[in-house]
């Protein structure tokens, strides 16, 4: 197949309705704010849309299994508290040294009980994982609770977060990229992807090709739980500090993300494309709440609602929206 | 004669303990979660210092009653092999309005509880619109309507507040007679609406719908229409839950930390009462249970001199312990291709 064959064949009919909504949302936000179009504005959307970005693409491997990940939010917090928090367990050398990687694998460790679970126990990913996030909670409110731990973040997270390796473009952009690139190559050109849509279209006739598929489903989980810790690691450079809820906005926007983008939820369909488009869609759509505000219309009514009001509200009516649209499920026949 | 003993003790044995196994699946799950219930329950009088007093019964009734309501509004879509994740914020959402309009006079008072229910109807008959009509999967429709509902609610209270009617609420919250009544609100709860519900042929429907949706098709089921009912009722009762909330707090606040806290711990209480998230399989009356097993432990906590801030903790691990003890059919199956779907 030519390039541009294998190029036009990601972007599928929901993935360009998510595009031409970006566009729409833009052009809108120009009417209103000039400065929505400078290249600064955009490349600081891309900058925030990067942490949403890593957490996502681990997500999607597991719904493209036809499973979910409810523990994220936690993940994320264990992430950033365990990357903070390294020196209390590696000491004050190797802990600053290691912060990041020590981070990324207490995420890996949640996603590998998660996996374990979902694959050999075959219990139901989604309660599984939300078990799983409270024992993450819990966890980590014990190691807050029992001593003062370290939340700054290290000279290198905060690099990480804010710095620029290749001048223009941020570090999390930069990482967002090679992940997402790694992934595509992935779902397209190895037999792992090619097995992780198999395991998500029909699992029994992936083990009888003679496929462990329990492995796929376990490793998909272990790298989930590993991008989810990498966005805390991430966050926690951001905002040169961890926090213990860190993690809890994020839980509605990656999987509205993934879905907008065309990830079938049930498994076995979607394009990473897709889900880049969904993440820069949800990151737009937030910002543009943020300058709009309107909540200022409404005070000048008389009426006093909070911002919040509009970001959940605007956020579930856009969701159920886009999926009337594209993502119904077949009638039982 | 030894021959004819042991028919006689197999007779005797059916006699006895065939009650059992005559039992079905979600009845077996009830008596389970009884039983947990109960041994938490006993250890928790026995290890108490002051003993089990009329008053602290009375308490543990009214944290117990709290998630057995929004447990209940979760089985029903469980049911169908659906799911809600608006359960939480319907109930923070009713807490909110009910403690605006819930005030006054007894006739004012009464229109605000009606109001209340109403809301918490609305709420489950948009999921149940979007989910049978939209066709969308119930989990993400409703995660984008339980952050509707929870911005509506922050819309009504921005800041925790609010009043309710003294009288409705310490008659909700009062025991009489050692029984306190919330376990009377549940009782009626489960005579008025569950058990009618469970009879009709829509509720039954939903059983049919749980076990397979094809063959429910098939058989000239009402599909939409008992979807539609379980996504509804769940409202209702998820409505009622939040009345009580209000009721126990005098206030309403609109918090996500609570509506989360309440929907993971919905659904734990959901596979603890035996209903099996696989659908066709569950009780309402198994949820109660399970919700005030989940409740003991956080008193068993207290008792055992253990920091509370582990709550958390604990919930998760009871929540996995006992989804991983539902899975333990897969060491069971002698065909390893039926552990695949």
């Amino acid at each position: 197949m030519s390039v541009s064959g294998v190029i036009a064949r990601q972007f599928d009919r929901a993935t360009l309705i998510a595009f031409a909504c970006v566009i729409v949302l833009l052009l809108i936000g120009a009417m209103v704010e000039p400065a929505f179009l400078s290249p600064k504005y955009l490349i600081q959307q891309l900058h925030t849309a990067s942490f949403l970005g890593v957490v996502a693409s681990g997500v999607m491997l597991v719904i493209l299994l036809g499973h979910i990940d409810l523990s994220i939010p936690w993940t994320i917090g264990v992430g950033g508290m365990m990357a903070t928090g390294a020196t209390g367990f590696l000491g004050p050398e190797w802990g600053v040294t290691l912060a990041v990687p020590f981070g990324v694998l207490c995420g890996a460790l949640i996603g590998m009980v998660n996996g374990l679970g979902v694959a050999y126990l075959r219990a139901p990913a989604m309660i599984f994982t939300l078990g799983m996030n409270a024992v993450a909670q819990g966890l980590m409110v014990y190691h807050t609770g029992g001593f003062a731990p370290q939340d700054r973040a290290t000279e290198f997270m905060r690099e990480l977060a804010v710095g620029h390796f290749i001048p223009g473009i941020p570090n999390p952009l930069l990482i967002w990229i090679v992940l997402g690139a790694a992934i595509v190559f992935m779902l397209n050109r190895s037999v792992l992807g090619r097995r992780i849509y198999a395991v998500g279209n029909q699992e029994r006739s992936v083990f009888l090709s003679g496929v462990d598929t329990r492995k796929v489903i376990l490793a998909c989980f272990i790298f989930s739980g590993s991008c989810a810790a990498l966005t805390g690691v991430l966050l926690a450079g951001w905002a040169n500090r961890s926090y213990q809820a860190m993690g809890d906005p994020y839980l509605l926007p990656t999987i509205a993300a993934i879905i907008l983008g065309g990830t079938n939820v049930l498994g076995g369909r979607g394009k990473y494309v897709g889900t880049i488009a969904g993440v820069i869609l949800i990151t737009i759509l937030q910002s543009m709440l943020s300058v709009v505000q309107p909540q200022r219309y409404f005070a000048q009514l008389g009426v006093d609602i909070p911002a919040d009001t509009f970001r959940q509200v605007v956020f579930g009516v856009v969701i159920i929206g886009m999926l009337l649209i594209y993502g119904r499920q077949q009638l039982v026949r | 004669m030894t021959v004819g003993s042991e028919p006689a003790d197999l007779v005797s044995r059916q006699k006895y303990f065939g009650w059992i196994t005559r039992l079905s699946a979600a009845q077996r799950g009830v008596l389970i979660a009884m039983l947990i219930f109960a041994t938490m329950f006993i250890v928790y009088g026995w290890k108490q210092a002051v003993g089990l007093s009329p008053n602290m019964i009375n308490t543990a009734a009214n944290k117990g009653a709290l998630l057995a309501l929004v447990a209940m509004a979760q089985t029903l879509p469980v049911i169908t092999r659906g799911l809600d994740l608006s359960v939480g914020a319907t109930f923070v959402l009713a807490n909110c309005l009910a403690s605006t309009i819930v005030v006054g006079g007894p006739v004012a008072t009464t229109f605000g509880v009606l109001g209340v229910l109403l809301l918490g109807l609305a709420c489950g008959a948009v999921n149940g619109l979007i989910i049978v009509y939209g066709r969308l999967q119930p989990l993400i429709a409703t995660l984008a309507t339980s952050a509707v509902y929870f911005g509506l609610a922050l819309a009504i209270r921005p800041q925790p507040g609010g009043l309710v009617n003294f009288e409705l609420a310490d008659f909700m919250t009062r025991s009489t007679l050692a029984v306190p009544h919330t376990v009377l609100l549940l009782l009626a709860v489960v005579l008025f609406i569950w058990i009618p519900y469970r009879r009709s042929v829509l509720g039954r429907a939903t059983f049919a719908i749980g076990s397979s949706e094809q063959a429910a098709y098939m058989s000239g089921v009402p599909i939409n229409r008992a979807k539609m009912l379980a996504y509804t009722l769940s409202g209702l009762l998820a409505s009622i839950g939040g009345i009580l909330l209000t009721a126990l707090t005098y206030s309403g606040a609109a918090k996500i930390t609570i509506a989360n806290e309440y929907t993971l711990n919905s659904i734990g209480a959901v596979v603890i009462g035996g209903t099996s998230l696989f659908g066709g399989v569950g009780s309402a009356v198994g949820s109660i249970f399970g919700a005030f097993v989940m409740r003991t432990v956080g008193d068993l906590l207290i008792v055992f001199d253990i920091n509370p801030v582990l709550q958390p903790l604990f919930v998760g691990v009871v929540l996995l312990v006992a989804v991983s003890l539902g899975s333990l059919r897969v060491l069971r199956i002698k065909n390893r291709l039926d552990i695949y779907r």
